[in-house]
């Protein structure tokens, strides 16, 4: 399946592999929700062709495209019972009642409801009309299942419970899957692949380790997980990675895509790969050094979050150390040094950060 | 609140004259029709009894009127409901200063008095298209402003409508005409119902348009009117109070369904605040095994 | 348009598109234009139609102008029609006034249907109960009599007397809707500020209640003109043939004098009437078009 567009705003061109499960994922306004639309068929694009199994989907409505939405809302018709709600898309096809009743049925085991089938749509709590839909669509055997943000007005709980079973319907079946949502946690841990979005322009495609430890932008760097900013000017690049001259001295890490010596760059280093450490400016070993002063903690549980005072106009330094049991107690003001290793940062062009 | 006893008062005094010139004239008239007096009146009274019914069902114009006039209510629903609906629909989805336009022109009728609509209409059918006044021009000229009413009720109820409902169906596969008749229509059933009711009481109590467009046929009110000035015995007043009665009965039992049926649905509501936390701990125990 | 076709598809869009021309044009817009043409014409027999003496002409307003009993008649209707406005103004407005402001919300609506069930019944019915009341031998004059305040019994219906009262009557509730509508709105805090600072009863009315009641009056006096001015049953029924209405005549023009072309130029200067009062009614009270609130 590959398709490629001008949305009004931007373009995308990129190709979503038959059975995969694709996420993309991005703030709100991002223009996730218009590309859903575009491959549903609920908008033509102004530029550039959809193609899905090789077909172009250009003048076919969306009742004829072999999509299935999921709408935010769900849009379960609330005048219909269970049964007939999923059984409604082979009902317009002319499929006769028993056969139509068998295959809600069936449906209604895969998704672990069967004695729902008769139930009105009111009867039902949010978990579980959330199957409904998902049979619902999968009942008019789709070859690309459409998601738009289903899980988001779910509980916690109930959200997470959610995620495995998607996944699970989604291996079982072998659909392919296209979701889209703005919580990081559920695209990686749901998707084989990921495509970060903002402002209609597509920031990096890849697996979840791709993007979580070799983001390609800032955007993408600073959206995925949390992470530390370093703002600085590049003195070298070498092998692979480059040398940044920041406020806090020059520190090293991964060169990024399209790092050139003399530009302006960001140094990325994620909270947790941070290390408290004694001892000189530079290590012996490689390691970079900064020295800052402690601003704030906050204990998490199974973690601490200690806040170190960043660049001046700058946001603070976190370092993550997980409950070992010998977190130290660290006052506001004491001065520390933190380390890490050059393969743990990433080096980028400066660029567009997502907002806090 | 008004400041000072007097004024209460003097409200409350208004507020019964008031009343009882509202509700008198009915009053009298209802009980006129069991005066024996040829007459119409409750003085002098000359003696009870129940003949005036006896004469109002030997009355076989009353009925030929009575007859027009369910017609005329009949032909109007079914012009008027389908028009009206596929306005309502369409203004909905319309934008713009043509809808705007539109939507005046379309409720210019209930603003224009009732005796010109059926006089245009009169002219028009009969001039020009060699149309008499009869049950054809009473059912289009009276269509012309109750198709506006049925459009207005419609059009409340589409605004409750959640329209990613009618996208859910084309995605699935329907083609409009099955999005419209299996998921738009059922929610629209009952406005179209209560739209058909108010058309046909409408057109059964409508005086103005009728008395032009007649012709040689009678609507019911018309004929009442015209057995007023011609020929008036207390039948009037039975067929009056009949009306009457009909009408009090209806508005109570409208009254009664409303309440139920708002009883019904704080019932379904309250079982869904109960139900969902019970099936969220159901999902809970199911995530944790 | 297009956004209806994408909705609802081509033949759904097709039905409404007919249906809507049908109901506006055909039902709406013609008949109007036809009458208004057709006043302008001479009334001709049938084969004159489309030959020479077909023209357009002004005679039939014309004749308005020379007879002065028509003429007369069609003052008459004005005044009352004002008449009538400014009665149930004054009539509804403490009630409207009552149900907007004082009445506690649960009361509310056992009186609001006490007000909507005369209503329902039939506009014919409610004058004939009017006609028995007023009778010669009926039962005001009776009350009268008994009470000592007239010597003799009242013909309240051989002037206009008998058609203004029944008219008041029957179209009491467009005026107190609009009112009631309208004074409900008021943020009752005012009138108690009013209060406050010392305003008597009647200049919190005049200050404060009024103002913000201004649609409400509008649209209502705009409702009961226009009823009034256009009601053919009313004076039917409780006039004399002394206290015609202009309604009647036309009628008389369609029916007695079959001059269905005088008929009509007589129906379009009502119509003007009518649309004349509610431009001044809105310059007056600066009101816009939004009062379709039935």
């Amino acid at each position: 399946m590959r398709f490629g567009e001008v949305t009004a705003v931007r373009d995308v061109t990129l190709g979503i592999r038959a059975g995969e499960f694709f996420s993309f994922l991005g703030p709100s306004g991002c223009g996730k929700t218009t590309l859903l639309r575009l491959i549903s068929g609920f908008m033509e694009p102004t530029e550039g062709v959809i193609r899905i199994g090789g077909r172009d989907m250009r003048g076919i409505g969306p009742n004829k495209r072999p999509t299935a939405l999921i709408f935010q809302n769900l849009a379960l018709f609330p005048l219909m019972t269970v049964a007939e709600n999923i059984a409604f898309g082979l009902e317009v096809r002319g499929v006769d009642k028993e056969t139509r009743r068998k295959k809600a049925l069936e449906l209604l085991e895969l998704v672990a409801m069967p004695e729902a089938v008769d139930r009105k749509i009111s009867q039902l709590s949010g978990g579980q009309r959330q199957r409904v839909a998902v049979a619902r669509a999968l009942a008019v055997e789709p070859k690309v299942m459409l998601l738009d943000e289903p899980l988001s007005a779910l509980d916690l709980k109930l959200r997470q419970h959610m995620r495995a079973e998607l996944r699970a319907i989604q291996r079982r079946t072998g659909v392919t899957f296209v979701y889209i949502t703005h919580d990081q946690g559920e695209a990686l841990t749901m998707s084989d692949r990921v495509a970060v979005m903002s402002r209609g322009v597509i920031q990096q495609v890849g697996d979840s380790a791709a993007i979580y430890d070799r983001p390609a932008t800032p955007f993408v760097a600073s959206f995925v997980g949390e992470n530390n900013w370093l703002f600085g000017t590049v003195r070298n690049v070498a092998g692979g990675h480059a040398v940044v001259d920041t406020p806090f001295g020059p520190l090293r890490g991964r060169a990024g895509p399209g790092v050139a010596a003399g530009g302006k760059a960001i140094l990325f280093v994620r909270p947790e790969r941070l290390t408290l450490v004694d001892g000189g400016a530079t290590g012996p070993d490689g390691l970079n050094r900064l020295e800052a002063a402690v601003s704030h903690a906050d204990f998490e549980g199974n973690f601490a979050n200690i806040f170190f005072s960043g660049a001046p106009g700058r946001r603070d330094i976190v370092l993550q150390l997980t409950n070992d049991g010998a977190i130290p107690n660290l006052s506001a003001g004491t001065r520390r040094r933190l380390a890490f290793q050059p393969d743990h940062a990433v080096v980028l062009p400066e660029g567009e950060l997502a907002s806090e | 609140m008004n400041g000072g006893r007097a004024t209460g008062l003097l409200m409350r005094i208004y507020l019964w004259i008031f009343f009882i010139y509202l509700f008198g004239p009915l009053v009298i008239m209802a009980v006129a029709t069991f005066n024996s007096s040829r007459f119409p009146t409750v003085t002098p009274w000359l003696g009870t009894t129940l003949k005036w019914f006896a004469a109002l069902a030997a009355d076989n114009q009353m009925w030929d009127a009575l007859v027009v006039s369910l017609i005329v209510g009949a032909g109007v629903i079914v012009v008027s409901v389908p028009i009206g609906t596929g306005a309502a629909l369409m203004l909905a989805t319309m934008q713009g200063r043509i809808r705007t336009f539109l939507y005046g022109v379309m409720v210019s009728p209930l603003l224009t008095p009732g005796v010109i609509i059926g006089i245009s209409h009169l002219v028009y059918w009969d001039r020009y298209f060699g149309i008499h006044g009869g049950i054809f021009v009473l059912i289009v000229a009276q269509s012309s402003f109750i198709i506006a009413y049925v459009m207005l009720m419609v059009m409340a109820r589409l605004q409750r409508f959640d329209s990613t409902l009618e996208e859910a169906a084309l995605d699935l596969g329907a083609n409009h005409v099955q999005m419209f008749r299996r998921v738009l229509l059922p929610h629209l059933r009952p406005s179209i119902l209560a739209a058909s009711v108010l058309a046909f009481l409408q057109s059964f109590e409508n005086f103005n348009t009728s008395l032009f467009t007649r012709g040689l046929d009678n609507t019911l009110t018309v004929y009442i009117a015209s057995k007023v000035r011609t020929g008036l015995t207390p039948a009037v007043n039975a067929l009056g109070l009949i009306l009457i009665v009909v009408t009090v009965v209806g508005a109570v039992l409208y009254e009664v369904l409303r309440r139920r049926e708002r009883a019904r649905a704080e019932q379904a509501r309250r079982e869904a605040l109960v139900e969902r936390p019970l099936r969220r701990l159901e999902a809970a125990a199911v995530a944790g095994s | 348009m297009r956004e209806v076709v994408r909705r609802y598809g081509v033949a759904l869009t097709g039905y409404m598109v007919l249906a809507c021309l049908a109901w506006t044009l055909g039902l709406i817009v013609l008949p109007e234009l036809m009458m208004v043409d057709y006043s302008f014409r001479p009334n001709l027999l049938f084969v004159e139609i489309g030959g020479p003496k077909d023209v357009h002409t002004l005679a039939n307003y014309e004749t308005l102008w020379r007879n002065t009993i028509h003429l007369s008649i069609f003052f008459k209707t004005i005044w009352g029609s004002a008449l009538v406005t400014v009665v149930t103004l004054v009539m509804c407005y403490p009630l409207a006034y009552f149900l907007g402001q004082v009445v506690a919300a649960d009361r509310l609506s056992t009186y609001l249907l006490m007000l909507v069930v005369p209503f329902w019944i039939n506009e014919i019915l409610r004058t004939f109960a009017w006609f028995i009341i007023l009778a010669y031998q009926g039962p005001l004059n009776a009350l009268l009599l008994w009470l000592g305040l007239t010597a003799e019994p009242i013909r309240f219906m051989s002037g206009d007397g008998g058609v203004v009262l029944g008219m008041a009557y029957a179209y009491l509730l467009f005026m107190v809707f609009p009112l009631y509508n309208a004074i409900e709105t008021l943020d009752h805090n005012q009138i108690e500020a009013a209060r406050d600072l010392g305003a008597p009863t009647w200049r919190i009315h005049w200050r404060v209640v009024v103002p913000h009641a201004k649609p409400g009056i509008a649209v209502g006096c705009i409702m009961v003109f226009m009823l009034t001015a256009s009601s053919y049953a009313v004076p039917a029924i409780l006039g004399g043939p002394s206290s015609r209405w202009f309604t009647q005549i036309i009628y008389d023009w369609f029916f007695e004098g079959q001059n269905w072309n005088q008929g009509s130029a007589y129906a379009f200067i009502l119509l003007l009437l009518c649309i004349g009062f509610i431009l001044v009614m809105m310059r007056l009270f600066k009101v816009g078009l939004a009062d379709i609130a039935k």
